[in-house]
């Protein structure tokens, strides 16, 4: 009789969990995506405290604090939502214009107004995101993105405005003479590194003040400067050279979808042709590929001159997509924040161009908060930085929201190389 | 990527047929441009008083012979061991050249660039040193910029509050402390690759220094950003000798505090027991650990240090330069510093010679276009740049850094 109760052991069940444990399981650990969105929201809590202490009204409330909370909690909270509903405004979608779209009363260009700035701003960054991101998996820093961006403007510009011919081709030829001047730009590091050991960091370094002087020098003289005017500002591109955009206001334009296809291309180049085969084993260990018959020194000038050409195409986008004319501001900020959006996308083309998406609607947002709320736009380059100090950092990310280690440890600190 | 010596070739006849060619440059395109008339060096601050003249034409043409003269030298490999000096000989008369056609018919006071040229070296200097503490541990600092900007910053917002320069010189230290520590604690202990996090830090310092500038100074510049200028100490007797006595000995703080800080620096990375095992954790580390020292522990304190020095740099740009701060105001001194302590070899001295080189070519630029030279003053903005990237193409031979540098360590 006694045997009937052991026989029993019920057999213990294969323990399987649901793709929705698993998936929760895996939420909750340091893995890129949750790394990515933590890291967003953390540099969004730093940005709420330095907009309530740098607003002198909210700050006077605290001195009572201890009186009446309620006061000092109540305007940080009116504050700092403000200010971050007008970014997410600005950046994608504003219900004010879409209901007034819907009601008859406003127009379908107010309502895809944030897109459209959004992806304006989103363009070229995706171009000198890019083309640091290929140099990067090349081993390379290539903070001449800015450098080659401005010369990149300055050949497009001129070949918008110097040149006759028919429309489509004309602006073909002068995205090509921004991308061949870019590719010149980043030749130079590139072949300095081949051949004399200079490090690419100071040499690029030194090659955007350089071309930053160079168009300041440029655009105030005879045949380039606009001469109706007496500041330094250039001729206007030709309408045969200008990027085609959605009717006015929107300026979004066909950068975008170029922007797009370009990430196709440099994503086929990296991991599918030979080229980058070679880059990425020069990247990761020099001396094994030069061992294994590549040569290190055409690699890397190659590479600067593919990334150069990158960053350049992403100039002359922007003086043919947006700029319209060259002044001493006309390539912004694009070659630095390229940077940032090479970091945050973790070098990986298809990686870069969302990076580059998140920047513009943080660029789009931060101008209605600016507008808006009076909170400078500077506030935006502080929530980039923080963004990608917290991306490359993914063991402080780790250790301040106690997450489990990732499955797949694919997000090791990169380690440095040094000089 | 490391080609052997050409047996003919070697790097001294190549720096000598360099030479040659822009003592031929000198010669014939300076010397053909010149204006036979006179070019005046005065020893004083302005036009006056006793001067060096020389026919601006002749000037040019002499001293692009005398480049080539050193280049031929060089070329013939046979002064191996005076290689450093005929070099920068080599410069010097090229230099000299190219001021002998600039001045022609005018005048350069002496004095005055000298003491420009320092003025703009001070914050390179002090940028560049807090670089060799870093850099010679085993930290890459990328982030001087953004030291610099913090230190601005900090003197400006604390110098106008407690209308004290000392009080804005100490928070500019203070101010490039935060971002010294937040280099460190990113690259030591989190192991985050080390130009990466200085590139990130330096727009962190731009975005947070912007911000904070257009929210509390702009609306507000009499109560946040006035602050008082370091005085400049005069000292009797000394200030009286010619050309060097105004320069040095009537002179701010700071420019003795760079001055003295170089064979400070320099002496105790030589011969104390911090600055050898400054060098061996930067060289070696696993070494250095092995015989019991504290690897990450020094390079903290090696930063941090760093960040002292850097934020005094920045001071500079407040407290002594303009007077009021300013977005993005240090446009780029940070990375010229960083370029100077390559330029230097990774050692105080080379660092104070390349920050002096850089600055004096910033102060000539900036005399030339005032006194209105046939080249665009943009051209000459570039020089120092361009100067740059020769340098570190070709002029210091490969240089190598601490073997270590930019390596974080991890026990085993």
């Amino acid at each position: 009789m006694s045997t009937e109760v052991a026989e029993k052991p019920a057999p213990p069940k294969p323990k399987q969990d649901s793709f929705l444990a698993l998936f929760l399981k895996n939420l909750w650990s340091a893995n890129t995506v949750t790394v990515t969105v933590l890291s967003i929201f953390l540099a969004l809590v730093i940005g709420a405290v330095l907009i309530v202490i740098s607003d002198s009204d909210v700050l006077s409330k605290f001195s009572y604090f201890t009186a009446r909370p309620s006061d000092a909690l109540n305007a940080s909270w009116d504050l700092i939502s403000s200010a971050y509903a007008d970014l997410f405004k600005g950046a994608i979608l504003d219900p004010a214009s879409i209901q007034a779209w819907a009601d008859g009363t406003g127009t379908w260009q107010a309502a895809l107004n944030p897109i459209s700035e959004t992806l304006t701003y989103a363009t070229p960054l995706v171009f000198t995101g890019l083309s640091v991101a290929i140099a990067f998996r090349g081993g390379l820093f290539n903070i001449g993105g800015q450098g080659q961006a401005v010369i990149g403007c300055v050949l497009g510009a001129v070949a918008g405005f110097a040149f006759s011919l028919p429309a489509g081709i004309h602006l073909i030829v002068a995205l090509l003479f921004g991308l061949i001047g870019g590719a010149l730009w980043g030749f130079l590091p590139g072949l300095l590194k081949a051949r004399a050991g200079a490090h690419e960091v100071i040499t690029t370094i030194m090659l955007n003040y350089v071309a930053t002087l160079f168009l300041g020098w440029l655009i105030l003289q005879k045949g380039v400067q606009d001469p109706n005017r007496s500041d330094a500002i250039s001729k206007a591109v030709k309408s045969t050279a200008v990027l085609p955009a959605l009717p006015s206001p929107l300026r979004v334009h066909l950068g975008i979808v170029l922007a797009v296809l370009v990430t196709a291309g440099v994503a086929w180049l990296i991991n599918r042709s030979s080229f980058g085969f070679e880059l990425r084993a020069v990247g990761v260990n020099p001396p094994a590929a030069k061992t294994a018959g590549m040569s290190v020194a055409r690699t890397y000038t190659l590479l600067m001159v593919v990334a150069g050409g990158l960053a350049g195409l992403g100039g002359a986008v922007q003086v043919l997509g947006t700029a319209d004319k060259l002044t001493a501001q006309v390539a912004g900020n694009i070659g630095f924040d390229g940077l940032l959006v090479a970091l945050l996308g973790r070098n990986k083309p298809w990686g870069t161009l969302l990076a580059a998406i998140l920047y513009g609607a943080l660029r789009a947002g931060g101008n209605l908060m600016q507008v808006d709320v009076g909170i400078s736009l500077e506030l935006v380059t502080v929530l980039q930085a923080l963004i990608v100090i917290f991306i490359a950092a993914p063991a402080l990310v780790k250790a301040i929201f106690q997450l489990r280690a990732a499955r797949a440890a694919r997000l090791g600190a990169s380690l440095a190389k040094g000089w | 990527m490391v080609d052997a010596p050409e047996p003919f070739w070697i790097r001294e006849r190549r720096l000598g047929a360099g030479i040659t060619v822009i003592g031929l440059i000198a010669t014939f395109v300076f010397g053909s441009l010149a204006e036979s008339k006179t070019a005046r060096f005065t020893l004083s601050a302005d036009a006056s008083g006793a001067a060096i003249s020389i026919n601006g034409q002749v000037g040019a043409i002499l001293f692009g012979l005398i480049t080539v003269a050193l280049g031929v030298v060089m070329l013939t490999g046979r002064a191996r061991r005076w290689q450093t000096l005929l070099l920068s000989l080599g410069i010097l008369a090229f230099v000299l050249s190219f001021l002998c056609w600039q001045v022609a018919g005018k005048f350069l006071p002496l004095v005055d660039t000298l003491d420009g040229s320092l003025e703009y070296a001070l914050p390179l200097i002090l940028g560049a040193l807090a670089g060799v503490l870093g850099e010679r541990s085993g930290v890459v600092n990328v982030a001087i910029e953004g030291q610099f900007l913090m230190g601005a910053f900090g003197a400006a917002l604390v110098g106008t509050l407690a209308t004290s320069v000392w009080a804005g010189l100490i928070s500019a230290m203070v101010g490039g402390v935060i971002i010294a520590a937040m280099l460190a604690v990113l690259a030591i202990r989190f192991l985050v690759d080390q130009v990466v996090v200085g590139i990130v830090l330096n727009l962190f310092a731009l975005g947070i220094t912007g911000f904070l500038y257009e929210r509390l100074m702009q609306p507000n510049a009499l109560k946040y950003n006035q602050p008082p200028k370091m005085p400049e100490w005069k000292i009797p007797g000394l200030s009286h000798i010619p050309v060097i006595g105004p320069v040095l000995f009537d002179a701010n703080l700071l420019v003795w505090l760079a001055l003295i800080l170089v064979p400070v620096i320099h002496l105790a990375l030589k011969n104390t027991r911090w600055g050898l095992r400054t060098r061996a954790v930067g060289e070696h580390p696993t070494a250095a650990d092995t015989v019991g020292v504290r690897v990450r522990g020094l390079r903290y304190v090696n930063v941090l240090l760093g960040g002292v020095i850097a934020g005094a740099g920045g001071a500079y740009f407040t407290l002594v330069s303009t007077g009021a701060f300013n977005k993005n105001m240090t446009a780029g001194a940070g990375f010229i510093a960083l370029a100077a302590l390559i330029f230097g070899r990774w050692t105080p001295f080379g660092a104070l010679g390349a920050a002096l080189f850089f600055g004096f070519a910033q102060k000539l630029a900036y005399y030339l276009s005032v006194a209105g030279s046939p080249v665009p003053n943009q051209f000459l903005n570039m020089l120092p740049y361009i100067a740059t990237i020769i340098a570190v193409a070709g002029l210091v031979g490969r240089v190598r850094a601490p073997a270590a540098d930019g390596v974080p360590y991890v026990k085993s």
